[in-house]
């Protein structure tokens, strides 16, 4: 048997490199005149330093209107630092749920067929089409004193609304597309393939599920968490219908923002939305290092 | 190993893509399922792989029953068409997958496992490659990491399913050709699933051609080509001119023509079709049983010369294919009146259809889940 020459073999050939971006990107006939471009960019520009810079910056300056010392005040004061803490519990709780939540329904609606997977999809999305209050209006009518659960729950004397669990329940509620909704699309154009094949080589569901699945989606994952993550500590409809406004034991950040502003302590109120507004920022940061990142992994497997 | 298939039967929703298929594979052999979409070629090689379970029957791997087994325990290799290369891992470890997820007690240690990797992946010609991961490789080079993996488990079969086809043609070619070396240096029992019939009669030791859920033929590429069973296989395997005739006993008449063609089998007297292919077709010296036909038009492409042609008698429009330095390309002029003969033809009963119209794609005939999978894939 003879072997085959490599040089003349083009199975063996490396992909192409191509010295130049895809053409589309110079395409001389969709770039319109200097002017259009010019305007059309001055006026996103200034549309975004409008809605979105502006009021970012107000808060920051209007939460160190009366120095960095009354900031640190309206910090550490007793009720901010709860409901910074509650906040930040509710999302360790209601994070990591949505986590197994969005994975596992992503994984079932791609991965597998069953009946009614379409009114799943659909399911799926109602936190996003349902205004938040009604969210919050949901669990009063299951759990409140009037609804189906409470007498129940007042003979046991388990709280939930008004309480944390009520607050952790409405997040989760509201949250819960995050995770689903970047995995799914993800996973449906990835297919079962790799699926199939780490099973004909032996794996087992599980280990398809740690070493195939998983690592195929870490990037979507993250960024679902992130979204997510955020929503958590920022929403504020439905977790203001059910937690009561109790200070200090059930007032999330956004909550008790609400509560400053309303009695004219504006800058205790701003200094608490500047940490929502750092969160914000640093979510965006977040994203945009992943994004970066995960970028750069893919130009560093096509420099090679 | 040899690999028996009994009356296997299998549909998705109210669509039969497999209609009872019996095959036997020999131990070593490189067989093709040849077909066209729909033909439930690929529907049969998942079903060896344990990828489908069939409604009914049986495959025996050395004469035990698989069907009940998982994918898993099978042991086969499955090469899939797009590859199936873990995107997030090196293609060493691509290789050393199948390895690396065996049981503890079964598992070689991590050195034996890169070594074998590494082995599979010299065998492969892509040593020094290990680090890179797949999307920095051709798709020639994919397909090779492909069958490193599916070897690394030394399958008791290799499957593939549409290996070339997402390649250009000269890497199909090459590839074709490594893969035939590849067989007879490893010997491992391999069916591959393909629709071209070139790739199959070049590559293939015996070719098993499928239509509609069921098996036509498997022969050898010579008996597949050169005795079609049916009109569908003729059909399949390269352009058709249908002639009318007749037969008596061994003796096969064009019709109109008083002489007859010898005939090598016994065919029921009475009213036939004769197929012949394009290349088939010659002109014929005088003495020797042939037909009149009026050359319509000839056109040069390349290596061949196309010629249209109407038998006189039965006014059938044919078709004759010649390389182009032919002695009888000069007499092939339009308007001219020409004697051909048949160089080789097959006879089938007058009328029977080919039944090449494709039944409806797998994909957009079952239900929705599969044609999801099909999208994906």
């Amino acid at each position: 048997m003879t072997a085959s020459n490599p040089m003349l073999d083009h199975t063996l050939q490396d992909p192409p490199k191509l010295p130049f971006e895809p053409l589309i990107q110079k395409n001389a006939v969709i770039t319109e005149a200097r002017w259009v471009r010019r305007s059309l960019t001055a006026a996103a520009l200034i549309f975004l330093l409008g809605f979105l810079l502006l009021p970012l910056i107000s808060v920051f300056v209007e939460a160190l209107r009366n120095g960095i010392g009354a900031y640190f005040d309206a910090i550490v004061e007793e009720d901010a630092l709860a409901a910074i803490k509650l906040t930040m519990t509710v999302s360790l709780i209601a994070v990591p749920l949505n986590v197994v939540f969005g994975v596992t329904a992503a994984w079932a609606i791609t991965k597998h067929s069953f009946r009614f997977k379409q009114l799943l999809i659909t399911l799926i999305d109602l936190p996003f089409s349902v205004s938040p209050v009604v969210s919050g209006l949901i669990y009063v009518l299951i759990f409140g004193a009037q609804g189906w659960a409470g007498p129940w729950l007042m003979a046991h004397d388990i709280k939930i609304l008004f309480a944390v669990p009520g607050i952790v329940l409405a997040t989760i509620f509201v949250t819960f597309p995050f995770v689903a909704r970047e995995l799914i699309p993800l996973m449906q154009a990835q297919g079962t393939d790799d699926e199939q094949a780490a099973l004909s080589l032996g794996a087992n569901g599980w280990q398809v599920f740690w070493r195939v699945t998983i690592p195929n989606i870490r990037w979507g994952l993250l960024y679902g968490v992130l979204l997510c993550n955020a929503r958590a500590m920022g929403e504020f409809g439905a977790v203001s219908v059910v937690s009561g406004h109790i200070r200090g034991l059930t007032n999330t950040m956004p909550l008790h923002v609400e509560i400053l502003y309303n009695e004219y302590n504006f800058s205790a109120a701003f200094a608490v939305a500047s940490l929502l507004a750092m969160l914000a920022l640093l979510t965006l940061g977040l994203k945009s290092l992943l994004e970066w990142r995960h970028g750069e992994e893919l130009a560093a497997t096509r420099k090679h | 190993m040899d690999i028996q298939i009994r009356n296997i039967h299998k549909g998705f929703g109210s669509f039969p893509a497999l209609a009872g298929v019996d095959l036997d594979i020999h131990s070593g052999e490189l067989i093709a399922l040849l077909g066209p979409s729909g033909s439930g070629k690929t529907t049969l090689l998942r079903t060896i792989a344990g990828l489908e379970y069939p409604d009914a029957g049986q495959i025996l791997f050395g004469g035990e029953d698989t069907v009940a087994l998982p994918v898993q325990q099978r042991r086969v290799g499955f090469v899939f068409q797009h590859y199936a290369l873990f995107r997030h891992m090196t293609i060493l470890e691509n290789v050393a997958f199948g390895l690396r997820v065996r049981p503890r007690s079964e598992r070689p240690s991590d050195s034996a496992i890169k070594k074998k990797a590494a082995e599979l992946l010299d065998l492969v010609q892509l040593g020094g490659l290990e680090k890179r991961y797949p999307s920095q490789l051709s798709g020639g080079q994919r397909q090779r990491v492909a069958l490193a993996r599916a070897l690394a488990i030394e399958p008791r079969v290799l499957l593939l399913d549409e290996p070339f086809g997402a390649l250009d043609a000269k890497v199909r070619k090459d590839l074709r050709r490594w893969l035939r070396e590849l067989h007879d240096k490893t010997g491992y029992t391999t069916v591959f699933v393909t629709h071209d019939q070139e790739e199959a009669l070049e590559l293939a030791d015996r070719v098993v051609v499928m239509s509609r859920g069921r098996i036509e033929q498997v022969g050898s590429t010579d008996e597949v080509y050169e005795n079609p069973a049916t009109p569908f296989v003729f059909d399949f395997m390269g352009n058709t001119n249908i002639l009318p005739g007749n037969v008596r006993g061994k003796e096969v008449f064009v019709q109109g023509t008083p002489s007859s063609i010898a005939s090598t089998t016994l065919h029921e007297p009475g009213p036939v079709d004769i197929y012949v292919r394009p290349i088939d077709l010659r002109v014929a010296d005088p003495g020797i049983p042939s037909f009149e036909a009026e050359i319509l038009s000839t056109q040069r492409t390349g290596p061949v010369v196309r010629c249209e042609a109407r038998a006189i008698e039965s006014g059938v429009t044919l078709e004759i294919e010649l390389p182009h330095l032919h002695f009888d390309v000069p007499l092939l002029k339009p308007s001219a009146r020409v004697q051909l003969r048949l160089t080789n033809f097959s006879v089938f009963p007058k009328g029977t259809p080919i039944t090449r119209q494709a039944l409806p794609d797998v994909v957009s005939n079952a239900p929705a889940e599969y044609r999801e999978r099909g999208r994906a894939g």
